[in-house]
C-alpha cells in the first residue's frame, strides 16, 4: 500500500507534466492556426484564388474579306477535326504512349493518319501535359467525322470538334493580292496574347497581312475554374471578344477571275482600275497558288515547287514585276514634248526604217519604214523613228519629270510592302548611279520605252488612267472605307482647263487630246497596231496602245535571222505589253497588260487586255442597273 | 500456474452497474468527433454516400461495439493478456514483412482471408498495454535502475524498426514518442531521458541511411518547403493556402476550393484536418482541437482516479498515443512538422486506426468503470 502510494505520487506530478505538455502543445497548434488563419488569411486566400482561377483567352471570328459587290474572297469554315487527350486514353494502369498507340491504331481505320502525322502527334504529345488536347487530323470530311463520332464511346480520350479555319473560295486568281493565313511564328510581334494561342493563324501576305489588325478582332477572355491538374471545372466569366471586321475590296472577283483565266497559263498580270475613283477592279498575276494550302503548311518539296518556278508564282507580278514598258510608254514621250512646246502636233518626220545618230544606227520596228509621220499616225503605227526624233528634241530630263507626274518610278503603294518603284531614269540619275554621263542615244531608246526604264503592271494602269481622266491625280484604291464617303465622280473630266481641278496634273486639254486621239486610232483605224482587238460593241469602244519590250539587246545577227517568235527560246522572248482605257467617248476603266515572254504586244496582250475590257464594261453596266434599280426601290432619305 | 499467480478477484460490478459507470462524457465527446470526421468525409466525396462515409459509418459501428465491449471487460483481464497481445502483434508485424502486400507505396497491410488490416495499427494499443503491465510490475527501485529498463526499450524498438522498414515514418515516431510517454509516466528519471536523447542523435547518421529517399526528401522538404514547390513540398504549400484561405469562419461547408479542385493531396485521410478548416475555418479547427482537448483531459482524469497502477498507465497511455496522432498530424498540415503519413484520429478515412483508436478508447473506459479495483504489483498478490 505504501509503496503504490509512492508510486502514486510520483505517477501524479508525471501525468500532470504529460498532461501539461501536451496541453502546451495542442496550445501551439491553436496558435499556428490562428496565425494561418487570421494572420495571414488575406494573403492565402489570394494564393487561393491564383491556384483555381485561369484566364483563358477565347479567339474572336476573323473577319471575312469580301469583294465590291460583296462575294466572298475570304471567309472561316468549318473545319472537322478529331483530337486527343493523352491521359483520358488510358485504360487501367496502361503507360500513356502504350495507350497512345492503341487510340491510332484504333483510329487508323476510319480517319486517314499518315506517318508523318503519326509522328508528329507522338511528339506533341511528349511535349505537352497530358490533358491538353493535340490534334490528330483536321478538315475531315462530314463521312469521316461522323465515323469517329459514332465510335467515339469506345475510344476514351478521342475528342471531336468543329473548329474554323480560312477558306478562299476563290483559289488561286486572288492569292496574291488577298494572300492567306498561316501559324504564328517566333518573328511576329507577339504583342497581342492572341497570338499565344496554339493554332492561332495571323495574316502573312498580301490584305490578309496588311488589314492583320481589324480582320483579327480582340481576343474575349474566359474565366475558368481549374483544378490541379489544369483541367477546367467550371466557367466563372466570360467576356466575348470582339470579332474581326469584315473587309470590302474595290475588287470584282468575276472580273478578276474572267482575268485570271484569260491570262491563263502565261506568266503574266493584268490590272484594271476606275480612272475616277481609282479604284482597283482587277489585279491578276499569273501563274497562281492555292492560298488554302498554307492554312496546314506546305511540304518542304511543295514549297520548294513554288519558289524555284522560273514563272514565279508567289510574286505579285502587278505590283512586283517591274518590265519596260515599250512602246506603251510613247504617250507620255508625247505629252513631255507637247507640254514643252517642243514640237506640236502636227510635227512631222519621215521614217525610211531606221535612223542614225552619231556612229549607231536606231531601227524602227518595221524593216521597211513607215513613212511620213504624225504624232498621232506614229502613235496608231508604233512609228519608232518617230519618237526617236521627238525624245531627242525633248531631252531626258523632261521625259523623266512627265512619266513621274503620271506615277511611274515611284511605287504604286498599298502598304502591302511588296511594290516596286520600278525606275525612271534622268541625267542626274545615271550619273549618281553609274558615274557616267548620259549618252543621247540612251535619250532615243528610253522614248520608246527600253533601256534603263522599268514599270510596274499596277503603274502602266495608274498612267493610263492619268491619261484616260484627261489628267488628274488618281490614288488607286485596294480597300473600299468602312464608311463610304460620297463617291466624287467628275464627269467629262475631260472638259477640264488646268487648273481647274486641284487634282489636276497640269496637262492641257489640247494636249490630252491628241494622246486620246492617238490611243484611239491604236485600236479602231485599221492602221492601227492592236486594229484587231478593237471592240466592236457599239459604247464599249476601247483606245489603247501597244508595247513591246526587248528583253535582250537584239543584235545585227538576231535581225538578219529574223527568227519567228516559236523558234525564240521562252526567256528570250519579248514582253508583250498593253495599255488602254474604255470607253473612248466616255472613258471609265483603265487597263494594263503584260505578259512576260509573251511576243508582240499586239498579238499577245491587245487580245486578253479586249476580253478583260468588254467584260469589266458588261459587268459596269450591270452594276449601274442594279444600283438604280436598288435606288428606285429604297429612295435615298434625304435630311430636313 | 498463470490461473494461481494472476488470480482474478470475483467481479465485484455487475454488468448494470459497469454500465451506469460508463464515462459517458467521453462516449459523447468521441461520437461528436466521429459525427465531424463524417461530415468532412461527405463533403469530401462531394455529397456521395458510396465513396467513403458509408464504408466509414460500418467501421465506426464496429469500433463502437468493439469499445463498449472492451469497456466492460474487467482490466485485469488486459492485464494478464498484455504480453500475449504484445507478442501477436509482433508476430503480425513480421508477417507483414514477410508476405505483406504493397499499399500505397509501402508494405503495411496484412491480408488474412478477406480482411485486410494494419498491424502497426494494432501494436500501437499493444505496445501500450505490454509496457503498461511491465512498469505496473516493476518497483520504483527497479525503475530507476537502468538494467530494468533494457527490456522495454527492446519492447518499444522491436516493432519500431518493423515499421521503419515497411517504411512507415509517422508509426514509428508514434510508437517511439507513444512508449516514451510511458517511460515518462512510470518515473524514469529524467537524466535517463538525456541518455537517450544522446544515443539517439548518435543514431541519427545511421538511422539516416536507413531511411528511404522519399522520406529524407520529406525531412529536407519540411525543412525548407521551397525545396520543391511542385513535388514534396507542393503538399505543406497547398494546405497552408487551404487553411489560410479558410479564414475565421471558413468557405462554407463543402465549398472549399482548394480540397474540391484537387490541390490537397490525400484530403480524405492525411489531409483531411485541412479541409475541415479550409471550410469551417478557425471555428471548425479550433473547435474539434477543442473536443480533442477535453478527451486528453478526461484520460488525465480517469487516470488520476483510478486505484491501479496498470490502469492508470493504460490511460494515460492511450491518451498520450491519441495526442500524438492528433499533434503529428495536425502539425504536418498545418507546416510546423514534416509530411508524415500520421491519420488525424477518429476523423481520417481508414479502417484500422479508427478501429484501433476506439478500442484503445474501450481500455480507457474500462480504466474507469474498474477505477477501484486494486491489483498488487507481484504477480499473485492484492493490495485488496
Amino acid at each position: 500500500m505504501g509503496e503504490d502510494n509512492g508510486r502514486y505520487k510520483i505517477f501524479t506530478r508525471r501525468a500532470l507534466l504529460v498532461g501539461g505538455t501536451q496541453a502546451a502543445l495542442l496550445a501551439a497548434l491553436s496558435g499556428r492556426l490562428y496565425y494561418l488563419q487570421v494572420v495571414r488569411s488575406d494573403q492565402y486566400r489570394m494564393l487561393a484564388d491564383e491556384n483555381r482561377i485561369s484566364l483563358r483567352l477565347l479567339a474572336p471570328r476573323r473577319g471575312k474579306i469580301l469583294d465590291r459587290d460583296g462575294r466572298v474572297l475570304a471567309t472561316n469554315q468549318q473545319n472537322y477535326r478529331v483530337l486527343i487527350i493523352p491521359e483520358q486514353t488510358k485504360l487501367g494502369d496502361e503507360e500513356i504512349d502504350v495507350a497512345l498507340d492503341r487510340t491510332l491504331n484504333a483510329l487508323e481505320p476510319l480517319i486517314p493518319i499518315s506517318d508523318r502525322q503519326r509522328d508528329r502527334i507522338v511528339r506533341e504529345v511528349s511535349r505537352k501535359r497530358n490533358f491538353v488536347p493535340v490534334t490528330v487530323v483536321e478538315n475531315l470530311t462530314w463521312e469521316e467525322f461522323s465515323r469517329v463520332n459514332v465510335r467515339s464511346p469506345d475510344l476514351p480520350g478521342v475528342l471531336s470538334d468543329v473548329g474554323e479555319t480560312r477558306y478562299y473560295p476563290q483559289g488561286k486568281s486572288l492569292a496574291h493580292l488577298v494572300g492567306y493565313v498561316a501559324l504564328v511564328s517566333e518573328d511576329d510581334d507577339t504583342d497581342d496574347p492572341l497570338l499565344t494561342l496554339p493554332g492561332f493563324r495571323i495574316g502573312r501576305t498580301g490584305v490578309e497581312r496588311l488589314s492583320d489588325l481589324s480582320l483579327r478582332g480582340k481576343a474575349g477572355a474566359s474565366h475558368v475554374e481549374v483544378n490541379a491538374h489544369g483541367r477546367v471545372i467550371r466557367e466563372l466569366e466570360r467576356r466575348e471578344g470582339q470579332p474581326g471586321s469584315n473587309l470590302v475590296l474595290t475588287l470584282d472577283s468575276e472580273l478578276q477571275k474572267k482575268a485570271t483565266e484569260r491570262l491563263g497559263n502565261e506568266s503574266a498580270a493584268a490590272v484594271v482600275m476606275d480612272i475616277w475613283s481609282g479604284d482597283i477592279l482587277v489585279m491578276a498575276s499569273t501563274p497562281g497558288f492555292d492560298p488554302n494550302a498554307f492554312n496546314y503548311g506546305l511540304t518542304q518539296d511543295e514549297w520548294d515547287r513554288l519558289v524555284m518556278d522560273t514563272r514565279k508564282p508567289l510574286t505579285n507580278k502587278a505590283l512586283s514585276g517591274q518590265y519596260p514598258p515599250g512602246s506603251a510608254f510613247k504617250m507620255i514621250v508625247s505629252l513631255a514634248a507637247l507640254e514643252a512646246g517642243i514640237v506640236n502636233p502636227g510635227h512631222r518626220v519621215f521614217c525610211r526604217g531606221e535612223v542614225e545618230l552619231g556612229n549607231q544606227t536606231f531601227h524602227c520596228w518595221k524593216r521597211g519604214g513607215h513613212g511620213n509621220m504624225t504624232m498621232t499616225s506614229a502613235t496608231e503605227q508604233s512609228c519608232d523613228v518617230y519618237f526617236y526624233d521627238v525624245s531627242r528634241r525633248t531631252g531626258i530630263d523632261k521625259i523623266s519629270e512627265m512619266a513621274k507626274r503620271f506615277g511611274l518610278g515611284a511605287p504604286v503603294d498599298f502598304g502591302l510592302g511588296i511594290e516596286r518603284s520600278g525606275l525612271m531614269p534622268s541625267r542626274e540619275w545615271k550619273l549618281a548611279r553609274t558615274g557616267e554621263r548620259w549618252q543621247v542615244g540612251e535619250t532615243l531608246i528610253t522614248g520608246i520605252g527600253q533601256g534603263f526604264v522599268l514599270t510596274t503592271p499596277a503603274q502602266l494602269a495608274l498612267m493610263t488612267a492619268q491619261i484616260a481622266n484627261g489628267g488628274l491625280r488618281v490614288t488607286p484604291q485596294l480597300i473600299k472605307p468602312a464608311d463610304p464617303v460620297e463617291e466624287t465622280r467628275v464627269d467629262g473630266g475631260l472638259d477640264l482647263e488646268p487648273g481647274q481641278d486641284s487634282r489636276s496634273l497640269g496637262i492641257s486639254a489640247s494636249a490630252m487630246a491628241v494622246i486620246h486621239g492617238g490611243m484611239d486610232a491604236v485600236m479602231n483605224n485599221p492602221r492601227g497596231t492592236a486594229y484587231r482587238s478593237r471592240i466592236t460593241q457599239a459604247g464599249f469602244e476601247m483606245a489603247g496602245k501597244t508595247g513591246t519590250s526587248q528583253v535582250r539587246r537584239i543584235t545585227e545577227a538576231d535581225r538578219e535571222a529574223d527568227r519567228s517568235i516559236a523558234e525564240t527560246p521562252w526567256a528570250e522572248r519579248d514582253h508583250a505589253v498593253f495599255v488602254g482605257y474604255a470607253p473612248v467617248s466616255a472613258p471609265r476603266y483603265a487597263i494594263s497588260v503584260v505578259v512576260e515572254h509573251g511576243g508582240g504586244g499586239a498579238s499577245m496582250a491587245a487580245p486578253i487586255a479586249h476580253d478583260i475590257m468588254l467584260k469589266a464594261q458588261r459587268l459596269g453596266v450591270a452594276r449601274d442597273l442594279r444600283q438604280a434599280a436598288a435606288e428606285v426601290e429604297a429612295p435615298p432619305e434625304r435630311e430636313g | 500456474m498463470v490461473e494461481t499467480r494472476l488470480r482474478l478477484a470475483k467481479p465485484e460490478l455487475t454488468l448494470k452497474q459497469k454500465v451506469v459507470r460508463l464515462n459517458w462524457v467521453l462516449v459523447l465527446l468521441i461520437m461528436l468527433t466521429v459525427g465531424l470526421g463524417l461530415a468532412v468525409l461527405y463533403s469530401v466525396s462531394d455529397g456521395a454516400m458510396d465513396t467513403w462515409v458509408r464504408a466509414q459509418g460500418i467501421r465506426i459501428g464496429i469500433g463502437f461495439v468493439l469499445m463498449f465491449a472492451i469497456a466492460l471487460v474487467d482490466i485485469r483481464l488486459f492485464l494478464r493478456l498484455a504480453y500475449v497481445g504484445y507478442f501477436v502483434a509482433l508476430v503480425l508485424l513480421i508477417g507483414v514483412e514477410l508476405a505483406g502486400s504493397i499499399g500505397m507505396g509501402a508494405q503495411r497491410w496484412l491480408e488474412l482471408g478477406s480482411l485486410r488490416m494494419q498491424p502497426s495499427e494494432l501494436m500501437k494499443v499493444a505496445l501500450v498495454l505490454a509496457l503498461a503491465r511491465y512498469f505496473h510490475e516493476r518497483s520504483m527501485e527497479e525503475v530507476h535502475k537502468l538494467r530494468w529498463l533494457l527490456i522495454p526499450v527492446a519492447m518499444i524498438a522491436a516493432p519500431a524498426l518493423l515499421v521503419i522498414r515497411q517504411p512507415d515514418l509517422g508509426t514509428a515516431l508514434l510508437l517511439i514518442f507513444g512508449g516514451g510517454a510511458m517511460f515518462v509516466l512510470a518515473g524514469v528519471r529524467f537524466r535517463v531521458f538525456a541518455v537517450g536523447t544522446v544515443a539517439v542523435i548518435g543514431a541519427i547518421p545511421f538511422l539516416w541511411r536507413s531511411l528511404h529517399g522519399y522520406q529524407q526528401d520529406r525531412i529536407l522538404t519540411f525543412l525548407d518547403p521551397e525545396r520543391d514547390p511542385l513535388g514534396a513540398g507542393y503538399h505543406i504549400i497547398q494546405s497552408k493556402i487551404a487553411l489560410g484561405a479558410g479564414g475565421v469562419f471558413g468557405r462554407g461547408f463543402r465549398e472549399g476550393t482548394q480540397s474540391h479542385l484537387s490541390f490537397l493531396p490525400e484530403s480524405q485521410t492525411d489531409f483531411i484536418f485541412t479541409t475541415l478548416a479550409e471550410e469551417l475555418g478557425l471555428v471548425g479547427g479550433l473547435g474539434l482541437l477543442g473536443l480533442y482537448t477535453l478527451m486528453l483531459a478526461l484520460s488525465v482524469i480517469i487516470a488520476l482516479r483510478s486505484r491501479n497502477h496498470f490502469g492508470r498507465l493504460l490511460a494515460l497511455g492511450i491518451g498520450a498515443t491519441f495526442f500524438l496522432y492528433v499533434f503529428i498530424n495536425i502539425g504536418m498540415v498545418t507546416g510546423l512538422l514534416p509530411v508524415v503519413g500520421v491519420p488525424l484520429p477518429l476523423v481520417s478515412f481508414g479502417g484500422t486506426a479508427m478501429v484501433t483508436l476506439l478500442a484503445g478508447f474501450g481500455l480507457m473506459l474500462s480504466v474507469h468503470i474498474h477505477r477501484e479495483v486494486q491489483i498488487s504489483r507481484r504477480p499473485g498478490g492484492t493490495f485488496s
